[in-house]
């Protein structure tokens, strides 16, 4: 037995450091003194003071989302914890592993008297709090218990179905002295991983493929999560089938592809919109089906057999009733599915469907009607993905620029488009962006911003100067909370309420204010020099984008219609 | 909301702090309603049985079922299979008495339905009474016309019949 002598903080950092933790997003205060105490001088893990906790969890999601690997995010108790809130149900919702790291007031201890559920100062019950929105909480009672539970929290966090772990670290616990022992097992009997896949389900889905008319493949997140990119890649190839994907699943197929659709739902790709409610055979693959993706249930590929590979059993017949339902890896499913598909199939080049999927993707794409050279957010998303490399990283903020970026932008790589979209939380992308930096140094990466969205969050300009992680915003600036004035518009007879911003603050002065750099464009020049600019210098950069406040995201599937009802000129 | 029958799920969990509150908060925040949840520990002292009955349909069911087997902390579940299995509900009711007379109908219909009276003052009885829902609501009804003083029911615990098991090695 190899025990030491340690404090509970130290314990803590060791176990971080077992886990290959390089980077710790937070705000210290109080209750976490101890562990930032021992994190004085610590060469191994690097400390990113941001401005407000909210953000050190989006970042640590950015982080997490760029890299594959578990973000870390810490924060004091009371205030600090509950300003975590937001980030870590944005994580849940987007199944993004983090750990959320808080203090507490102290549970015992020699100097201090039991705290916990006195109403101390800055207490609050944080586990209870962030109970329906994190896989799973714990608070360690003791030293020696925190190596294991560091090692099940990472462990619950990155496998299965990823999502948040927050655990609460009472103050006594970080500052006492304990003997420790570190193991690298996990004792979890109660965590259920079903990743292999069902060799009778696999050949039941093999036969509908092989005889599949006009097959569908609708990708969500989990191929991104899985890294099943490549084999979703051969399966399309395979079946010659076009492929959609989620909002979610932006990414995990090369949107240049002659099979790519784009993305499905209520601002989806029309041709996506379509062709989806035309299939006979649906094959989804990491997906919750959500109603955005959706819409309508009851005309949502209503004549079409479906099959769902899907790590979480929960979600299988949750909102979708599944012909052949696979629970397993989508990595391992897609490899044994194409095996088994490709020697059933009888390969028919230039099928029917095929024309019609061709044909589709010219009448409907939303890229054709052109006016290239208007400041509007299809042209400059056109040109962001002419004058980026494969390789950079796009966050968004929430609203009409997220959506915007969704059609237009054509994500080519997984990993690259990394944006809010379960819980949609407004000003989610620039942190994001940050954590997505430090992940990915070598990369651009460029936050696709409403100027709504960037303003609550926008103070996060002073972490990314300080800390020097040089990433670019672009403000699509309307003026006004564009996507709920465009439902006012359309939905509420153009009665505007509460969405004008009036005068917005000056974008380029407020990034000099911070010592970033601001820009400002009024033609499509304008804004390829800039972005130039912005990714060659070693500056966080501000573009402002002046636009049109009265622009539309069509297509637009109202809520309560189907897919099929798209409405808007696209 | 009658949408059918009582169901009844049984589920082993980790007998530790918190469990309760992740797994009535799961039914809350999924919308699925609970009649009645009891908890124990079980023949492991580290393992506790949690008996949840439920009025859903079977998509529902489902769903619950597969939303608590999600939860790390929860080991089995299962619905138990209709007909296949035994429920009992434990009830202390506490009855007004005003004459001998009452006092004796009162013991009397205790006995029919195989209860125990527990406690005895000069104007009241507790009567212990075991069995099903429906047998404890037959009593109930006619304790009524006594005047029902004071009443706690446990809820619903189950298990299974015979070798048809929810057992974590099972
Ligand atoms: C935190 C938060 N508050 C409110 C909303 C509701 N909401 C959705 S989109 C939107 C407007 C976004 O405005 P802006 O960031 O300027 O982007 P635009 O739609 O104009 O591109 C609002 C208020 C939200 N999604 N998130």
């Amino acid at each position: 037995m190899n025990m030491t002598q340690m404090s509970g903080a130290e314990a803590l950092l060791e176990s971080l450091e077992r886990q290959k933790v390089d980077t710790v997003f937070g705000i210290l205060g109080g209750a976490i003194l101890p562990v930032y105490d021992a994190l004085c001088g610590n060469k191994k893990i690097r400390h990113i003071l941001a401005r407000h906790e909210q953000c050190a969890a989006h970042a640590a999601e950015g982080y997490a989302r760029a890299s594959g690997k578990a973000g870390v995010c810490m924060a004091t108790s009371g205030p600090g914890a509950t300003n975590l809130v937001t980030g870590i149900a944005n994580a849940y919702m987007d199944s993004s592993p983090i750990i959320a790291l808080t203090g507490q007031v102290p549970s015992s201890g020699a100097n201090t008297s039991y705290m916990i559920g006195k109403d101390a100062f800055q207490e609050a019950d944080i586990i209870g709090i962030v109970t329906a929105v994190t896989k799973y909480s714990y608070q360690p009672r003791s030293i020696p218990e925190i190596p294991s539970i560091v090692n099940n929290a990472f462990y619950i966090a990155t496998t299965g179905r990823p999502g948040p772990v927050l655990i609460d670290l009472p103050k006594n616990i970080q500052s006492e002295i304990a003997d420790v022992e570190f193991t690298n097992k996990i004792s979890l009997r109660g965590y259920k991983l079903s990743t292999e896949p069902n060799q009778t389900r696999i050949s039941e889905a093999a036969n509908l493929l092989a005889k599949a008319e006009r097959p569908i493949i609708l990708a969500g997140g989990g191929v991104i999560t899985a890294g099943a990119s490549d084999e979703l890649i051969q399966m399309s190839d395979l079946l010659m089938a076009p492929v959609a994907t989620t909002f979610m699943g932006k990414g995990s197929f090369p949107e240049n592809h002659p099979l790519s659709l784009g993305s499905i739902g209520m601002h989806g790709n029309p041709a996506a919109n379509k062709l989806i409610g035309e299939s006979d055979v649906l094959l989804a693959v990491g997906t919750r089906f959500s109603d955005r993706a959706t819409a309508n249930l009851d005309s949502f590929a209503p004549n079409a057999k479906k099959i769902h590979i899907e790590i979480d059993n929960a979600e299988i017949n949750k909102n979708i009733e599944i012909d052949i339902p696979i629970v397993a890896d989508a990595k391992k499913a897609l490899k044994m599915l194409l095996i088994a598909t490709s020697k059933k199939l009888q390969k028919a080049e230039g099928t029917m469907w095929n024309k019609m999927v061709k044909e589709a993707k010219e009448q409907l794409s939303p890229l054709l009607k052109e006016r290239p050279k208007d400041v509007i957010p299809k042209n400059l998303l056109i040109t962001l993905r002419k004058l980026l490399p494969a390789s950079a990283i796009i966050t968004t903020e929430v609203g009409q620029n997220q959506m915007w970026s969704a059609l237009y932008f054509k994500a080519l790589q997984p990993r690259t488009f990394i944006s809010s979209g379960g819980l949609g939380t407004m000003g989610f992308g620039f942190p994001a962006a940050i954590g997505a930096k430090v992940a990915c140094p070598e990369r651009q990466v460029v936050d696709i911003a409403g100027d709504g969205s960037f303003i609550m969050t926008e103070q996060e300009l002073a972490c990314s100067v300080a800390e020097n992680i040089p990433v670019t915003v672009i403000v699509l600036n309307n003026s006004v909370l564009g996507m709920v004035a465009q439902w006012q518009r359309t939905l509420y007879k153009r009665r505007y309420m509460a969405v004008n911003l009036g005068k917005t603050p000056d974008f380029v002065k407020l990034a000099e204010a911070y010592g970033a750099q601001g820009l400002r464009i009024n033609s499509i020049e304008e804004f390829e020099k800039a972005i130039k600019t912005a990714t060659t210098g070693n500056i966080t950069t501000v573009i402002d984008v002046p636009i049109s406040s009265e622009n539309d995201v069509v297509p637009f599937v109202p809520p309560g219609c189907g897919l099929p009802q798209q409405r808007g000129d696209y | 909301m009658e949408t059918g029958k009582t169901k009844v799920i049984s589920v082993l969990v980790e007998n530790k702090p918190g469990v309760l509150h992740t797994i009535s908060n799961l039914f809350r925040r999924r919308n699925f309603n609970i009649e009645s949840i009891t908890v124990g520990p079980t023949e492991q002292a580290d393992i506790a049985r949690m008996t949840i009955t439920v009025n859903e349909d079977e998509k529902t069911i489902d769903q619950i079922v597969k939303q608590v087997a999600k939860q790390i902390d929860v080991l089995r579940v299962g619905e138990l299979e209709e007909g296949n299995f035994v429920m009992r509900e434990l009830s202390l009711i506490k009855v007004k008495v005003e004459s001998s007379k009452e006092r004796s109908d009162i013991i009397n219909f205790a006995e029919v339905f195989r209860g125990r009276i527990i406690d005895v003052s000069t104007d009241s009885l507790i009567i212990e009474i075991t069995g099903t829902p429906d047998k404890i609501d037959a009593f109930l009804n006619l304790m009524k016309n006594f005047g029902i003083i004071e009443l706690a029911r446990t809820g619903i615990t189950a298990l299974s019949r015979g070798v048809k098991s929810i057992r974590i090695d099972g």
